[in-house]
C-alpha cells in the first residue's frame, strides 16, 4: 500500500518537473500580460516575440546536445557572426545566388563543427578550452573577413528568411480585420496531429497491454494543447501569418526532439554525460558521439548566422555577441543538468522563451537594460538550484 | 606488563546492513610491528580506517584506546595531531609538487601569518628524507619523477614529518618489486628502531613473517587470532590456515555440469599499462573457456584479473595488446568494445556504479543500452514499447525488486543494481560472460541469487568466465580456476583440486619467484 502511494508520488514528481518550467512559462507571460495592460499578447507583439528569439532557440537546441555530455559551447556567439559575414559577402560581393551562398555558409557552420570537434573528441582538449579559443579566433575572422565594417543592405530574397512570412493566402477583411489564412490552418492542422499522434501513441501501448490513461485526462492535456496551439496561430493571423524563422524553428524543434527521444544516437548522447565510463564499456564510440554533437552545433551556429544578418538586412561584426551564454542558459532554465546527463530539447525551447518573454516583457514595461540583466542572471541562478534541491530530496 | 600504544575494543562497523567488522578486538604494544593479515574484504583496511578518523567516531561502535586515553576521532586530522599517520595503498602525493613540497603536502613550514618557510622547508626535508634512505635524492624535482619505490618512500617521510608515533601502512609493497620491497621492509625496522610503532597490512606473508612481532588474523569481519614471535609459530602456512579456515556451509545453489567443447580461447595475451607502453600489465596468459563452463579467476588485488578481462572486451583497457583470441575454433579480431558485443562477449564490470550503470537513468533505459543498436532499433529509430516489455521480462525474471522498470537504478539497492547489470549484458546475446567481482557488497540473500543466475547462464551452454576476490565463492561456483599473480597464470585447478590453501600457495610461489619488475 505505501509502496504504491510511494510509486505514484514518484511519478507524479516526475511530471511535476517536466511540466514546471511550462508552468513557468506561462505564469511569467501572464504576468506580463497583467503588468503591460495586455501589451504583451498582441498580434504585433507575438510575432516579435517569435523573431526576436527564433536565434537563441535554434542555438539552444544545438547547445541542449553539448549540455548532456556535460559541456557546454562557448564559440557559438562568434560562429554566428563570422557566418553571417560570409554569407553577406558571397551575397553582395560575390554575386552568388543566395540558395548556393545558404548551402555554402551552412556547409561551412559544419566544417567549423568538425574542426572543433576533432580537438575535443581525438585530441582530449577539454570543450572549454577549444571553443573559447574558437570563440576568440572567429570573432577575429569576423571582423578580418568584414574589415571591421557593416556589410549591406541584403537583397530581399535573403532578409525573407529572417523577417519573412510564408506566403500568404486568402486574405479577407471580415468587417476590417485582416486574417491571414494558413496561419489559422495550420492551427488547425496542429490540432488534429496532435489529436492524430495521441491516439496512435495510445494504441500502439494498448496493443502491447500496457496502462493507458484516463480519458479525462487525455482529452484534458489535448485541450491544453490546442488552445496553445490555436492562441498563437490565431494572433499571428491577426498580424503578418506565419514567419519563416518560425517554421524553421517548429522543424528543428521536431527533428531534435525525435533525434534524442527517438533514436540510438540521441540515447547515445545521453549515456555519455550520464557516465561516459558505463558508455563506453556498453559499446558506445563516445569520441564519435562527441565529434557529432559539436558538429552539429556548427551547423546549428550558421543556420543562426544566416538568419540574424537576414533580420538585420546586414552582417556586422559585434553580432551574435553573447548568444552563447543565452543558449547555455536557455538549457539550464530548461532543466538540463549542469553535470550532464539529463534534459530535452522541449526544456531547452522552454528556457529560451522564458529568457525572451522576461526580455520582452519587461521591455515593454520601460525596464532599462541593465535590470533586465540582473533579473535574467537571477532566474537562471533560482532555475538551477531549485532544480539542484528537488534532486537532493528525491534521492 | 608490557606496554600497550593501541587497543581497540569489541569494534563492530555496518555498510548499510552488512556487517563489515563485528567485534573485533587489536592490541599493539609499542615499538614492534604489527602485521594485519586476511583476504580482501576481510576487514582489514575497515579497521585501520577507523583508527585514523577517516569513519569518524559514531559510524562505528567499540573504543579505541591510545597511549591510555579513549580517542573518538572524528576526522583524519584529529588523529594526525595525536601522531596515528596512515599510508594508503594508493599513494597520496601530488605528481607535479617537488619532493621537498611533498613531504610538507598539508603540514607546511609556515612562519608567521601563514607564509611558506622555503629555506627551512628544504632544509627539513633534507634531514627527513635522509632518515628514509632518501638522501642523495634531488628534492626539488616533482614526485612524479621518481620510481614507486621511492615515490613510497617519500610517503612515509611525509608521516615522519608529522610526528608519527604510530605508523599505518596498507599494503606498502604490493606495487614494488623485491628490491624496492627489501628496501622498504629494512626502512620499517629501523624506524622501529627508533621507536615508532607500525601497523602493516600486505599479503605477502614471507615478507610478514620475517618483520612482524606480531600478527593478527581477521576474517570475515572477526579478529581470529594473534600470533607472537616467539611465543608462537609464524609461518606461510600457519598465518594462511588462520586466514582461509572456514567450514564451507551450502551457499551455493547445485548444479547440473554439461560442459562442452572449447567456446573461446585466448592464447599468448600481453598487455602494456596505457599510460606507460613500458609497463607489462598482462605477461603472454593463454587460457580457455569451455561451453556451459564457469571459469574462476583468483587472485590478490591487482593481480590484473580487471586488466585482461577488459582488454579481451574490445581493447577496452591498455596498449601494445598482443595475442590471439578464437571463438569456436575461429580467430576473432577485435578492434572495439562494439566489436566484442556483436560478437557475442559481454563484461559486467566490477564497478558497478562507475562503469556498468547510468545512475540517473531507470531500469529499462540501463538494461537495453548495450543491446540498443540490434536489438531494440530499426535503422537507429527505438522501439520503446519493446524495450518495456524486455525489461519488464528481464525484471520479474531476475527478481528485482522495484516498482516498476521506470525507476531510477541510483535507487536501487546494490543487489538489485548487479541484477539490472547482469540483465543488460544477457540481453545482449552473449556467449562468453565475463562477470568481475559480481558479488562486490551486495548482501548474502542477493549473492545466492547471483550464483542461481550465473547457473542459469552456464545450463544455457553459455562460457562464463567469473572473477572474484572472494575465494569461498570461486570455490563454490566455478568448475574450474586459473590463478593469476602479477598478470600471469601461476597456475590452473581443476574441481578436485580446489582448495583455498593451494590457491594460496600457488600465488605465494609464484610471487617468490618473481623478478624484479620491468
Amino acid at each position: 500500500m505505501s509502496e504504491k502511494s510511494a510509486a505514484r508520488k514518484k511519478a507524479g514528481s516526475i511530471n511535476a518537473k517536466q511540466y514546471g518550467m511550462l508552468i513557468a512559462l506561462i505564469v511569467i507571460y501572464l504576468i506580463f500580460t497583467l503588468l503591460s495592460g495586455g501589451k504583451n499578447a498582441s498580434p504585433m507583439n507575438i510575432n516579435n516575440l517569435f523573431m526576436q528569439n527564433s536565434y537563441v532557440v535554434i542555438l539552444a537546441v544545438g547547445m541542449l546536445l553539448c549540455v548532456l555530455t556535460g559541456n557546454v559551447d562557448l564559440s557559438v556567439g562568434s560562429v554566428v557572426a563570422f557566418t553571417g559575414a560570409i554569407c553577406a559577402i558571397f551575397v553582395l560581393d560575390l554575386g552568388m545566388s543566395i540558395p548556393l551562398a545558404f548551402l555554402l555558409v551552412l556547409l561551412s557552420g559544419v566544417l567549423i563543427g568538425m574542426w572543433q570537434g576533432v580537438f575535443i573528441a581525438y585530441l582530449r582538449v577539454p570543450p572549454f578550452v577549444v571553443t573559447l579559443a574558437n570563440m576568440l579566433i572567429f570573432r577575429g575572422l569576423t571582423l578580418v573577413v568584414l574589415n571591421g565594417q557593416t556589410k549591406g543592405p541584403l537583397p530581399a530574397g535573403y532578409v525573407t528568411i529572417g523577417a519573412g512570412y510564408l506566403p500568404e493566402i486568402n486574405t479577407y477583411f471580415l468587417g476590417r480585420t485582416k486574417v491571414e489564412m494558413l496561419s489559422v490552418l495550420a492551427g488547425l492542422a496542429g490540432s488534429l496531429l496532435a489529436i492524430f499522434m495521441e491516439v496512435r501513441s495510445q494504441r500502439k501501448k494498448s496493443s502491447y497491454g500496457f496502462a493507458v490513461p484516463p480519458l479525462w485526462q487525455t482529452a484534458a492535456k489535448l485541450a491544453i494543447i490546442i488552445v496553445i496551439i490555436n492562441f498563437f496561430t490565431v494572433k499571428l493571423a491577426l498580424y503578418n501569418g506565419l514567419p519563416v524563422v518560425l517554421a524553421i524553428m517548429l522543424l528543428l524543434i521536431v527533428i531534435y526532439t525525435f533525434l534524442t527521444d527517438n533514436t540510438v544516437p540521441g540515447r547515445q548522447i545521453y549515456a555519455v554525460g550520464g557516465n561516459a565510463n558505463a558508455a563506453r564499456l556498453s559499446g558506445i564510440k563516445t569520441q564519435r558521439v562527441m565529434f557529432w554533437i559539436y558538429t552539429s552545433m556548427g551547423l546549428m551556429s550558421a543556420l543562426a548566422g544566416i538568419v540574424l544578418s537576414a533580420r538585420n538586412a546586414s552582417a556586422t561584426p559585434k553580432a551574435g555577441d553573447g548568444f552563447e551564454l543565452d543558449a547555455i542558459a536557455a538549457c539550464y532554465i530548461g532543466g538540463a543538468a549542469a553535470l550532464g546527463g539529463s534534459g530535452t530539447i522541449m526544456g531547452a525551447v522552454v528556457g529560451a522563451l522564458i529568457m525572451g518573454v522576461l526580455n520582452n516583457g519587461m521591455s515593454l514595461i520601460g525596464w532599462s537594460v541593465d535590470v533586465q540583466k540582473v533579473v535574467k542572471g537571477l532566474v537562471l541562478l533560482g532555475a538551477v538550484t531549485v532544480d539542484l534541491l528537488s534532486k537532493k530530496k528525491n534521492a | 606488563m608490557s606496554d600497550i600504544i593501541l587497543e581497540m575494543k569489541n569494534i563492530t562497523k555496518e555498510f548499510s546492513g552488512v556487517k563489515a567488522l563485528d567485534d573485533v578486538n587489536l592490541s599493539v604494544e609499542r615499538g614492534e610491528v604489527h602485521a594485519l593479515c586476511g583476504e580482501n574484504g576481510a576487514g582489514k583496511s575497515t579497521l585501520m580506517n577507523i583508527l585514523s578518523g577517516i569513519y569518524p567516531y559514531g559510524e562505528y561502535t567499540g573504543d579505541i584506546l591510545y597511549n591510555g586515553t579513549e580517542c573518538r576521532f572524528r576526522d583524519i586530522r584529529e588523529s594526525e595531531r595525536r601522531g596515528i599517520v596512515i599510508i594508503h595503498q594508493e599513494l597520496a602525493l601530488s605528481p607535479y609538487l617537488s619532493v621537498a613540497e611533498n613531504v610538507f603536502l598539508g603540514n607546511e613550514i609556515t612562519s608567521a601569518k601563514g607564509v611558506i618557510d622555503w629555506h627551512k622547508t628544504h632544509q627539513r626535508a633534507a634531514e627527513i628524507l635522509e632518515c628514509v634512505g632518501l638522501a642523495e635524492e634531488n628534492i626539488s624535482i616533482p614526485v612524479s619523477k621518481l620510481s614507486i619505490g621511492r615515490q613510497q618512500l617519500v610517503e612515509i617521510a611525509k608521516a615522519l614529518a608529522k610526528k608519527v608515533e604510530l605508523l599505518i601502512l596498507d599494503e606498502p609493497t604490493a606495487s614494488l618489486n623485491d628490491e624496492d620491497s627489501q628496501k622498504l621492509l629494512h626502512i620499517i625496522l629501523s624506524l622501529k628502531d627508533q621507536g615508532i610503532t607500525c601497523i602493516m597490512i600486505s599479503h605477502k606473508l614471507n615478507e610478514l613473517s620475517s618483520v612482524a612481532d606480531s600478527i593478527t588474523v581477521i576474517r570475515d569481519g572477526k579478529t581470529i587470532e594473534t600470533l607472537k614471535k616467539g611465543i608462537d609459530e609464524i609461518s606461510e602456512d600457519r598465518i594462511i590456515k588462520g586466514m582461509v579456515g572456514r567450514e564451507l556451509t551450502n551457499r551455493y545453489p547445485p548444479r547440473e555440469r554439461k560442459i562442452g567443447g572449447v567456446a573461446f580461447e585466448v592464447k599468448n595475451w600481453s598487455v602494456r599499462h596505457p599510460d606507460d607502453p613500458e609497463r607489462a600489465v598482462i605477461n603472454n596468459v593463454s587460457f580457455h573457456v569451455n561451453a556451459g563452463e564457469v571459469v574462476g579467476f583468483a587472485g590478490l588485488m591487482g593481480a590484473g584479473r580487471t586488466e585482461l578481462a577488459m582488454s579481451i572486451f574490445g581493447r577496452a583497457y591498455g596498449c601494445n595488446i598482443s595475442g590471439s583470441l578464437k571463438k569456436d575454433g575461429k580467430e576473432l579480431r577485435l578492434r572495439c568494445v562494439k566489436d566484442a558485443i556483436r560478437n557475442g562477449i559481454a563484461y559486467a564490470s566490477e564497478d558497478r556504479k562507475g562503469y556498468g550503470l547510468v545512475l540517473i537513468n531507470d531500469i529499462r533505459w540501463n538494461m537495453t543500452l548495450a543491446s540498443l543498436p540490434f536489438r531494440f532499433s530499426r535503422k537507429s529509430v527505438i522501439n520503446k514499447n519493446d524495450e518495456i516489455v524486455a525489461s519488464e521480462e528481464f525484471r520479474k525474471k531476475l527478481n528485482i525488486k522495484a516498482n516498476s522498470v521506470q525507476q531510477t537504478v541510483g535507487a536501487l539497492s546494490g543487489g538489485n543494481q548487479q541484477k539490472v547489470v547482469l540483465s543488460k549484458w544477457i540481453m545482449t546475446g552473449p556467449d562468453l560472460l565475463i562477470l568481475d567481482e559480481p558479488t562486490r557488497g551486495i548482501d548474502v540473500g542477493a549473492k545466492y541469487e547471483i550464483y542461481e543466475i550465473i547457473n542459469e547462464l552456464a545450463k544455457q551452454g553459455k562460457a562464463v568466465i567469473f572473477i572474484s576476490s572472494e575465494m569461498p565463492e570461486l570455490l563454490g561456483v566455478c568448475d574450474r580456476i586459473y590463478v593469476l599473480n602479477q598478470g600471469e597464470i601461476a597456475g590452473e585447478l581443476s574441481r578436485e583440486e580446489f582448495s583455498q590453501e593451494t590457491i594460496m600457495k600457488m600465488i605465494l610461489a609464484h610471487a617468490r619467484k618473481e623478478r624484479p619488475a620491468i
